[in-house]
């Protein structure tokens, strides 16, 4: 059993190749996930975070690079077996809790497919039970089974989507932007459940968000992305407290808490990418600034960065 | 503008500290209702659809028994009782229905002067035939070639789209220019054309229905899985290892079935009026058979002698064309996710 | 203090297929000149109804104002007829909505857009206008406004475009401005700029402001009072200091805490169990009770008045009558008390450590 168990390695997935609108969403990543970790992953909006969740998944095809889970290779060709294995060791929970459940279906049905899918019960009856329990999982109840999703409220569907989810009893969960629908009060519903779940079952997650004080939170390492790239990754508590690129300090800086006078006296940082100032013969590559903290920067940077380290 | 701030003294029990079970919290107060369950009781509640589903049972009904109520067959000619308007019994002493009508600028009761005993209902046409049963024989005609032409622009639209929206790419690509070159040719041109190769009929009709009918429902499929395809119920359903077949039966399809049913009963009054308007240029239905649109080809050459003979199958194409817009009106409201509060 | 909008006793109701919906059942507040007041609320509790009835763009057809009234230079706008309203939108009270995507018109270029109600309310010449238009861009960020007022909405970034739509709201110096959610669509980055931009206006031109939000952060970065609203009713509002470091109402207290502090870790977060109440039916007592672990049984029967904390400060929880028992807050609520003059857990601080 390797210590990671999943590895990302130079993953690009570029869309609309050779074209003219070619987009470069995932530029060359590397990344890994210790088992029963937290990884998060945030960045704004088209940063490419929601594709690298959806590539390791195999919703899309890698246009390079490898996703190991477990030391097995994703997206070569497997078979019949294999593929069903991997399919229920790793799992996806979705952003919107009003596209991501059938409307036709009832939530027995939407929960048990998993169940169906890979012959997990025998009978009506078993498949029930197995399904009301997961219900009670997510802290719903067996009365819940026999709706249908519009009748729930957006935090409730979050958890019916959890629950199918864990029907078919995965390792790894790719929690995409799980929270960022849901009202306030209803997102730490959300979060401490997928903490629980996690003691309970030691499951890892990979947790995308654009939220980085409910990132913050719940991850153990967090990766930053900036249009398709990881420019910084570090454990949660060293990212916050010691930002190194300029892009995750902009970030910190932007997000808005809950507290007046701190917002009275907060100062922005602007990013602008231009600042760098590479050279054409700079190489700016991922370097490890400090243990399990690295940086993509340039050998100029780097040295300034340890310095301001010091 | 706020209450007074001076409190009323209250029993001090009333501030007892209570739990709240939080199952209760999650309690839905709603009864628990299906989308069609829902749909079915906005159906209820838009009176011009009901009224037009009972309308439209009716002539069902009567399409199916008409033709066998008075006992005069369809086909059966008459010459003695040519031309006659219609009477029809108990009425016809309330000054209409009673047989009367214009020879030679005067008005005659006909059906004495003929020496007929018989009524005709609806009166009868040049050849002697009862009208009645014509017309509800070409109802039956007509509905007929309209259902079965629907189908099969339903099925054909269906699995054509379907296909096309789904496996997307080149498949999409090849099959949308075909739809694009028969979209291209006008449809009366190909109907025609058809016409002149089979022998007329209902087949034929039908057929010359269904060449280019279904490309509107295809494209209405096509645009509806592209769009239920990236949605997040379909994505979760492939992470879990669905195989196409199952997301296209258990996702795809129910969403799309309100919106397929919508345009299929918009394509019902369509065909009817298509069939009319082929039969009533002459290329349609030969005699004998009746639709209504060679009734009202029929009726249309003896409009100012013989009103009757006009007003009837107008009236019924003109209440069935209504009937079935209300109905797809009715539908498209209560099927219609977005009117969901 | 100037009171420019006055609302009482608002009362309002959607007719559904389903039934009544009580969206509004009763709000009070005013709105004082040159003042940001910040409406809180999670979705279904009527923030965005209430702004919208204010402005009367909800459906004649469904939705009722059943009591009350929006007073507005002594005018009462739930009354006055449409003619009169489409003089004061736009021109006295503006909008700026949440996705700036689909609150420009696509087809027609920026500076079209904000000209027009400049050449609708005030009676200017078009170079004049035109001028106007200029300065309002550049008073928005919009780099080279000369050239780019030609422009046409999809040649613009996000935040850009929520910068223009900010611009037409503000160009007939409207005496009120609603915000419903200018930001949620917008990323933290560009999120914090726009609230910059808003701030920076709101000096400038002395205008007040309605800004709803979901968002605690966001309410803390620019408001002034805030009003926190729960199942169609305000149920605490006050200055953005009493709110945030002496809330009083059970419901301030659990969005308080559900929140994640930067600092604070490996805490387990407080969540609020439940969902919000469906208004269809809304709960006879305190509409927040069921999820409250601070509930007494007359809030299961009475719906609380307003208790006064301070002079800007109401709450309306039962739990504020004298005869009420004292409970303790959760521990996160007790911290942001200490901090603050005149709550109860006020620590005094000595300068040193104690």
């Amino acid at each position: 059993m390797a210590e990671h168990l999943i590895e990302v390695k130079n993953l690009k997935q570029y869309f609309n190749v050779g074209k003219s609108s070619e987009v470069r969403a995932i530029d060359d990543i590397s990344f890994s996930i210790k088992r029963g970790e937290t990884f998060g992953l945030v960045g704004e909006s088209g940063c490419g975070k929601s594709t690298t969740g959806r590539t390791m998944i195999r919703l899309y095809d890698a246009t390079a690079g490898q996703v190991l889970y477990d030391g097995l290779d994703v997206h070569a060709p497997k078979s019949q077996s294999e593929n069903q294995t991997l399919n229920r060791k790793m799992q996806m929970i979705f952003q919107d809790p009003y596209a991501s459940l059938n409307p036709r279906m009832k939530v027995l049905d939407i929960i048990a497919e998993g169940l169906d899918i890979h012959g997990l019960v025998k009978t009506k009856k078993e498949r029930k039970e197995r399904v009301i329990e997961l219900l009670e999982t997510v802290g719903l109840n067996r009365e819940h089974a026999e709706r249908y999703p519009h009748e729930f409220s957006g935090g409730q569907r979050q958890r019916i989507g959890i629950a199918r989810a864990l029907a078919v009893d995965p390792e790894f969960i790719i929690a995409d932007e799980p929270i960022s629908a849901l009202d306030v009060s209803i997102q730490a519903q959300v979060v401490n459940l997928l903490k629980e779940l996690q003691e309970e079952k030691g499951l890892t997650y990979l947790f995308i968000a654009h939220d980085l004080s409910m990132v913050k939170y719940i991850s153990d390492r967090i990766g930053v992305m900036y249009f398709g790239k990881l420019v910084e990754m570090a454990p949660a508590d060293e990212l916050y407290r010691n930002p190194m690129h300029a892009y995750t300090k902009s970030l910190l800086s932007a997000i808005p808490l809950p507290d007046p006078i701190y917002e009275r006296s907060r100062v922005r940082h602007p990013y602008n990418p231009k600042d760098h100032q590479y050279g054409p013969d700079e190489k700016v590559e991922f370097r490890e600034i400090a243990p399990e903290h690295f940086v993509l920067c340039s050998e100029k940077e780097f040295k300034e960065m340890q310095a301001a380290r010091m | 503008m706020r209450n007074e701030f001076e409190h009323e003294q209250l029993p001090q029990e009333e501030f007892e500290r209570i739990t709240i079970d939080s199952d209760q919290a999650e309690r839905i107060e709603k009864p628990s209702l299906s989308f069609w369950q829902d749909a079915w009781l906005r159906l209820r509640k838009n009176k011009a659809a009901v009224v037009s589903v009972v309308v439209l049972l009716l002539f069902l009904i009567l399409a199916l028994i008409g033709p066998h109520l008075n006992g005069h067959a369809g086909d059966a000619q008459n010459l003695r009782h040519a031309n006659l308007p219609p009477k029809i019994p108990g009425i016809e002493k309330m000054g209409i229905f009673d047989g009367v009508g214009n020879l030679a600028g005067k008005k005659v009761d006909l059906y004495e002067m003929k020496k007929v005993d018989e009524y005709y209902w609806f009166g009868t046409d040049g050849l002697g035939r009862d009208l009645f049963t014509r017309l509800w024989l070409g109802t039956q005609v007509s509905l007929f070639i309209a259902f079965v032409a629907a189908a099969i622009d339903m099925v054909i639209g269906v699995a054509y789209g379907g296909i096309s929206g789904y496996y997307g790419g080149r498949t999409d690509d090849i099959m949308q220019r075909i739809v694009e070159i028969l979209i291209g040719i006008p449809t009366l041109v190909v109907v025609i054309l058809m016409i002149m190769i089979m022998d007329p009929g209902i087949m034929a009709i039908i057929i010359a229905i269904s060449i280019t009918g279904w490309i509107g429902m295809s494209r209405i499929v096509r645009a509806q899985t592209l769009k239920y395809k990236s949605q997040e119920f379909v994505l979760a359903s492939r992470t879990l290892g669905s195989k196409d077949g199952k997301i296209i039966t258990k996702h795809l399809l129910p969403n799309m079935l309100g919106i397929i049913i919508i345009n299929t009963m918009f394509t019902i009054p369509n065909a009817i009026f298509f069939e009319a308007f082929l039969s009533f240029i002459g290329i349609g239905l030969q005699a004998p058979d009746a639709s209504l649109g060679t009734l009202i080809n029929d009726g249309y050459k003896v409009m100012e002698h013989q009103p009757y003979m006009l007003l009837f199958p107008a009236l019924v194409i003109s209440i069935l064309m209504i009937a079935f817009n209300l109905i797809g009106d009715g539908l498209r409201d209560a099927l219609d996710p977005k009117m969901k509060d | 203090m100037t009171k420019i909008l006055q609302v009482k006793d608002l009362e309002l109701s959607f007719h559904t297929f389903a039934g009544e919906v009580k969206a509004i059942r009763g709000v009070n507040f005013d709105l004082i000149k040159g003042e940001t007041l910040a409406i809180v609320g999670e979705s279904g509790s009527g923030k965005s109804v209430t702004t919208k009835s204010i402005m009367r763009l909800l459906p004649q057809s469904s939705a009722e104002y059943k009591n009350g009234e929006i007073l507005f230079e002594g005018k009462d706008l739930t009354k006055v007829s449409e003619k009169t309203m489409q003089k004061i939108r736009g021109k006295d009270i503006s909008m700026i909505f949440q996705d700036p995507m689909t609150s420009l018109n696509p087809t027609m270029t920026i500076g079209k857009q904000i000209m027009e109600p400049i050449l609708k309310h005030q009676k200017l010449s078009k170079s004049k206008a035109l001028e106007q238009t200029i300065n309002l861009l550049n008073l928005v960020g919009i780099p080279n406004a000369e050239s780019r007022y030609k422009m046409y909405p999809h040649q613009f970034s996000g935040g850009q475009r929520q910068r223009i739509v900010i611009a037409i709201a503000l160009a007939c110096n409207p005496k009120i401005l609603i915000a419903d959610e200018p930001t949620t669509a917008l990323d933290v980055t560009i999120q914090a700029q726009i609230l910059e931009l808003m701030k920076e206006i709101q000096k400038k031109i002395d205008t007040s402001i309605i800004f709803i939000t979901h968002d605690l952060g966001v309410v803390a970065n620019v408001a002034d009072r805030v009003a926190v609203m729960y199942g169609g009713k305000i149920v605490e509002i006050g200055t953005v200091d009493e709110i945030f470091y002496n809330p009083q109402h059970p419901y301030t207290w659990g969005l308080l805490s559900s929140m994640p502090s930067m600092d604070l870790a490996d805490q387990k977060l407080y969540a609020i169990p439940g969902t919000p109440p469906d208004l269809l039916n809304p709960p006879k007592g305190d509409a927040f009770a069921l999820r409250s672990e601070y509930a007494m049984k007359i809030d299961m029967e009475r719906q609380p008045p307003f208790f006064k904390v301070s002079d800007t400060h109401y709450a309306a929880t039962w739990l504020l009558h004298p005869q009420a028992p004292e409970v303790e807050p959760p521990a996160v609520i007790i911290e942001r008390m200490k901090t603050f003059p005149g709550s109860r857990y006020y620590v005094e601080q000595t300068g040193g450590n104690a």
